[in-house]
């Protein structure tokens, strides 16, 4: 059984202790609490240096110093504390560098409220007892052979045709039926290559049906989008090595992905709002009459101070952007003020609850969205953001860079 | 017999020199053996569930970070019944602790406020300061007997001048 240690201020106090344990014992893996006497406390927080006010920090981080020196040897480190703690945020933080930097041992960091539910933590508990029992898969960071990866979306499903280290094919469809989806995206990513479904050597799925396609497909590697996206988003934007963090705008919800060395630390999840998301942008290039494709390089040649957008909400902010348009504001203004109104929501609603490291790798399909791009980046302080090619295609690309090396399926 | 309450609230220590006295010591430990004795409830360790932090909007607003409405939820009940406090100043965890700075913070706020009588004392670090220390606090439970004794005649007046 995986060993998860439990590094947090007090979790019992939010009455979540329970929801952990659950989470856990899902993937099969059971929490652990490091033991450590009183003595120790003193000395490892001595020893670490950040003077933390809340005894519960310090013993926080006294376990994560026991891990580092081997006292106890946990398979993986879940990191927690209160969500809006200021204090809890910055030792959880400095805590889990300090285990990244000193141990191999993988580590998922979340901040928690009493609403903290054990299917929220599912796929953090999923990701660490995966990392921990295919620690080989995800260190993988060159595609062998002709692999086949399949990401069934909340909207869309993508398929990828890979071929030593190379992509030969893509497929995109709307997300209907998920296996019927999921043929018609990889007929398209067949398409022109000379290949089919007996030729490819392994299939991987993610995403929300990664279950039903693995099952259908009889696919080698069915994984959580957290581990695929990652790893898919640093492989294209080269960035195996070190700290980087993936930002997905998703047409329904949207991701925050803290990545170390092509692993997954941290995560934040949510279909927010519909005006934090790229269905607010389509419906913008509905109202300005101009396809999606165009909608970038418009709001890039327009400013957003010029268009007035008193809402974020997908229905008063969509009008605001029409009164703009009937007063004879000009449409690349309205294209940039609904691009700066998503980055700007995201930033509010979901960035603050995550560390962002640089790089920020932008993926998805409203990575393709130049003007959305530039206001991330500005939104951020005006951070690089990389867009790789392949972008809209990443839960594809890194199912099918995983499963890779898992064996030909045609020797079976 | 006064109702005291100790801070750190799970100080054995300090619930000990209160019950000493003859007093009643408000304790952490007392308020979690109701919970966990409670059989309806199964979430270890301390029974605490999403619905504690919920009653610890009582004492801290739902902008504060849900351990600390947790601990209040469990430590607000003893302030309210407290008719005096005990207070010592940088405990260390071995003397007793809730493991949160801005629960302590709240938490003595709170004490202080409630217009008590209250002791605040240092946590010692030498045998002279701990003799002084346990002095202190044994003198201001003796008080608290007067007081007590006070306070019971000045009831018995008021129920014998409405008998009259």
């Amino acid at each position: 059984m995986v060993k998860i240690a439990l590094v947090s201020c007090g979790t019992e106090y939010s009455g979540i202790q329970k929801e952990i344990e659950k989470a856990a014992l899902k993937f099969g893996a059971e929490i652990i609490l490091p033991e450590i006497d009183l003595d120790y406390i003193n000395e490892a927080y001595e020893k670490f240096g950040f003077s933390a006010q809340s005894s519960s920090l310090k013993l926080m981080i006294a376990r994560a110093m026991s891990i580092v020196e081997g006292k106890c040897k946990p398979d993986a480190v879940f990191i927690a504390t209160c969500f809006r703690c200021a204090e809890g945020a910055l030792v959880r933080n400095e805590v889990r560098r300090f285990i990244q930097n000193n141990t191999r041992i993988p580590v998922v960091t979340y901040s928690f409220t009493e609403r903290t539910k054990a299917d929220e933590l599912f796929i953090r508990m999923e990701a660490l007892a995966t990392t921990v029992t295919r620690r080989s898969i995800l260190a993988r960071e060159k595609q062998e052979g002709l692999t086949l990866g399949l990401d069934s979306g909340s909207t869309t499903t993508k398929a990828v045709l890979m071929e030593n280290n190379k992509v030969i094919g893509t497929g995109w469809t709307s997300t209907k039926d998920i296996i019927e989806s999921a043929k018609i995206a990889a007929a398209e990513a067949f398409e022109g290559t000379g290949y089919n479904w007996n030729d490819v050597e392994g299939i991987g799925t993610t995403g929300y049906g990664r279950f039903t396609m693995g099952k259908e497909f009889k696919a080698e590697l069915i994984q959580e989008e957290l581990s695929v996206n990652a790893k898919g988003a640093v492989y294209l934007a080269d960035c195996q090595r070190g700290e980087a963090t993936v930002l997905d705008i998703g047409g329904m919800d949207n991701k925050v992905i803290t990545v170390n060395d092509g692993i997954p630390d941290n995560f934040t999840m949510g279909g927010i709002c519909a005006g934090a998301s790229g269905r607010f942008l389509d419906m913008t290039s509905r109202r300005l009459d101009v396809d999606i494709t165009e909608l970038g390089p418009l709001a890039s040649q327009g400013d957003w101070r010029k268009a007035m957008l008193n809402s974020y909400c997908i229905v008063f902010g969509i009008q605001d952007l029409v009164t703009t348009l009937a007063a004879g504001g000009s449409k690349a203004d309205v294209a940039a003020a609904a691009c700066h109104s998503v980055s700007e929501q995201v930033y509010e609603q979901q960035l603050q609850e995550i560390d962002i490291r640089e790089p920020l790798i932008q993926v998805g399909g409203t990575s393709l969205i130049s003007g959305l791009v530039e206001a991330v980046s500005e939104t951020l302080g005006g951070i690089d953001v990389i867009v790789p090619e392949y972008s809209q295609h990443i839960g594809a690309v890194g199912a099918a860079l995983l499963v890779s090396g898992m064996g030909n399926r045609q020797d079976k | 017999m006064v109702k005291v309450a100790v801070y750190p609230p799970n100080s054995l220590i300090l619930a000990d020199l209160v019950e000493r006295k003859g007093h009643t010591p408000l304790a952490l430990q007392k308020q979690i053996r109701q919970k966990i004795k409670d059989p309806e409830i199964d979430s270890p360790p301390m029974n605490i569930t999403e619905e504690d932090p919920i009653k610890g909007l009582k004492y801290a607003a739902i902008e504060v970070p849900s351990g600390v409405r947790g601990r209040m939820s469990i430590i607000g009940p003893i302030i309210d019944e407290a008719e005096a406090a005990i207070i010592v100043d940088n405990a260390p965890f071995g003397f007793g602790c809730v493991g949160c700075a801005r629960t302590n913070e709240l938490s003595i706020f709170c004490l202080r406020k409630k217009d008590i009588p209250t002791l605040e004392v240092t946590y010692p670090t030498s045998r002279d300061e701990t003799m002084d220390m346990v002095n202190k606090i044994n003198s201001f439970l003796d008080n608290l007997n007067e007081l007590d004794s006070d306070n019971a005649d000045n009831a018995d007046n008021t129920d014998n001048e409405d008998n009259e």
